[in-house]
């Protein structure tokens, strides 16, 4: 069964410890009885399997766990989390390995990181988010001819696609410092922000 | 009551129906709400997907006008918003997690946050069911419906504190007070794909094809949401979903303030039922037949 896990790969063993710090979960406890994975909807779409997941960060296997598809395809529903016996947050998990594989460069699935920057971006030009601003850019960054085009004349017709953004009154300014701030601060500690 | 308001970027786009019929119900039940002054996007899936300080710091600028007000509670309609906003204060209250988000803010945030809940949670505040049941002036009896929370209402569950976190109620119990028959829907807090519509639009049609295969099989006359995000995929994604799963589906996709909002008699314009993409017309239709009304005595309309 378990053909992702490879035990001739390099084992990292500060790798769990790790997880168990930036998550704030006890992984160590998890025996393996697969209720995450059972209940996961996005399981279709991911190589391991959480539960798999799971093990690989307690056997250290840094490089596995990180590279993987699944923790890109994650829909933090916490049906995982509420699920497990042994009470890990196990969704908790899923999101500390997606920031560690970030900062450590890491990104398998790059329209998900794509389309997560083009929102981010339309919040920081605007100060809220911008649906087809994000659409538009995620399009340019993806070069990727929409999708979605089926939808775009109900939406319209129903006044649900706002064409122009809504800027905060006082504007759009001080939300700009905070990703200012943010970015500047990721440079200094050299992690890709 | 007065509280703090938060729509969320949605309200001012794909879910204005949401945030109209909102508004029309809070004003009907006496819930004066007041919108945060400059409100920013908390940041939602992308923000905390990408960074947990980032998103936390786009939340806390929300919170700490809102404390600047004075506001002891801060209801927002959107279970993702709300979601957000009661992580950043849960971790807020670690000092070194507060330290590295003031650093990211123009001027470091209020030391208390008011407490943040759901709209439907502040309509439940203002008036039990049994006083709800008194203010219905058309009551739903002769609809069957699903009560969909979707998952981010109610996990994870110390973070939300909503209720069963697999099994809420709420909504029901509101709904029943209208006088509508409420089906058990097991699938009430599966996810319905949340945002992967854009970037992986088959994970989104599978998980809100299933959701809308078991409403169609149990025969309700709607699914009623919380959620923006649930609602577009749910309606607006109907067609898609429908073909993910070699079907087609025909299922009334309405929030739970629009349905209240019939139920208290409020009229309809003010609903935003028009902008719906699947049409409520046959579920309205069944409410405005004389037979239903007859049969259950009582009410006037
Ligand atoms: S949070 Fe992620 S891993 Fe957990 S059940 Fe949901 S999709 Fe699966
Ligand atoms: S549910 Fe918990 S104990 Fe079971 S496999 Fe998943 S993480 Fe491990």
């Amino acid at each position: 069964m378990n053909d992702h896990i490879d035990l001739n790969r390099l084992r990292d063993p500060s790798f769990i410890a790790a997880v168990e710090a930036q998550s704030g979960q006890n992984v160590s406890t998890c025996y393996q009885c697969g209720n995450c994975t059972a209940g996961c909807p996005a399981g279709f779409a991911y190589d391991m399997p959480v539960s798999q997941i799971m093990r690989g960060v307690q056997l250290g296997l840094r490089d596995s766990v990180l590279h993987s598809r699944s923790i890109w395809m994650c829909l933090s529903c916490s049906t995982c989390s509420q699920r497990c016996p042994n009470n890990i947050d196990v969704a908790a998990v899923m999101e500390t390995l997606r920031h560690m594989a970030r900062k450590a460069g890491y990104v398998t699935v790059p329209k998900m990181e794509k389309f997560w920057l083009s929102f981010l971006n339309t919040v920081r030009l605007f100060g809220r988010s911008h649906e087809i601003g994000t659409m538009a850019l995620y399009m340019m960054r993806s070069l990727r001819v929409f999708t979605d085009v089926d939808l775009a004349p109900t939406a319209i017709a129903k006044g649900k696609l706002g064409l122009l953004p809504h800027i905060p009154p006082g504007g759009a300014k001080p939300v700009a410092r905070i990703f200012q701030r943010y970015k500047e601060r990721a440079r200094r500690e050299g992690v890709r922000p | 009551m007065n509280v703090a308001y938060y729509p969320g970027c949605s309200a001012k786009g794909s879910s204005k129906d949401y945030e109209i019929s909102t508004q029309a119900v809070c004003r009907a039940l006496n819930i004066t709400l007041e919108e945060i002054p400059g409100w920013n996007c908390c940041g939602s899936t992308p923000a905390h997907a990408v960074d947990t300080e980032l998103s936390a710091a786009l939340c806390a600028r929300n919170l700490d006008i809102a404390a600047s007000q004075g506001a002891k509670l801060l209801l927002t309609p959107c279970p993702s918003c709300l979601s957000n906003l009661r992580a950043a204060s849960q971790r807020m209250e670690k000092p070194e997690f507060r330290q590295r988000v003031n650093e990211l803010l123009d001027t470091p945030a209020a030391e208390t946050f008011p407490e943040v809940l759901s709209v439907m949670q502040g309509i439940a505040m203002q008036l039990d069911k049994e006083n709800l049941a008194l203010r219905v002036k058309k009551t739903l009896k002769g609809l069957r419906l699903a009560a969909y929370y979707g998952c981010l209402m109610s996990r994870p569950a110390d973070r939300m504190r909503f209720e069963d976190p697999e099994n809420p109620q709420l909504m029901e119990d509101l709904l029943t007070a209208c006088g509508a028959e409420m089906v058990d829907f097991p699938l009430k807090t599966a996810c319905c794909g949340a945002a992967f519509g854009i970037p992986e639009r088959a994970m989104t049609a599978r998980n809100s094809g299933r959701i809308l295969e078991l409403a169609a099989r149990l025969d309700v006359d709607a699914v009623i949401t919380a959620c923006p995000l649930c609602q577009m995929n749910l309606d607006l994604r109907q067609t898609q979903a429908g073909r993910a799963l070699n079907t087609r589906f025909h299922m009334p996709v309405v929030y739970f303030t629009q349905m209240l909002g019939l139920a208290l008699g409020l009229p309809r314009k003010q609903l935003g039922l028009n902008k719906l993409a699947v049409s409520a017309d046959k579920l309205l239709g069944k409410l405005d037949d004389p037979r239903l009304a007859d049969a259950e005595g009582g009410q006037q309309s």
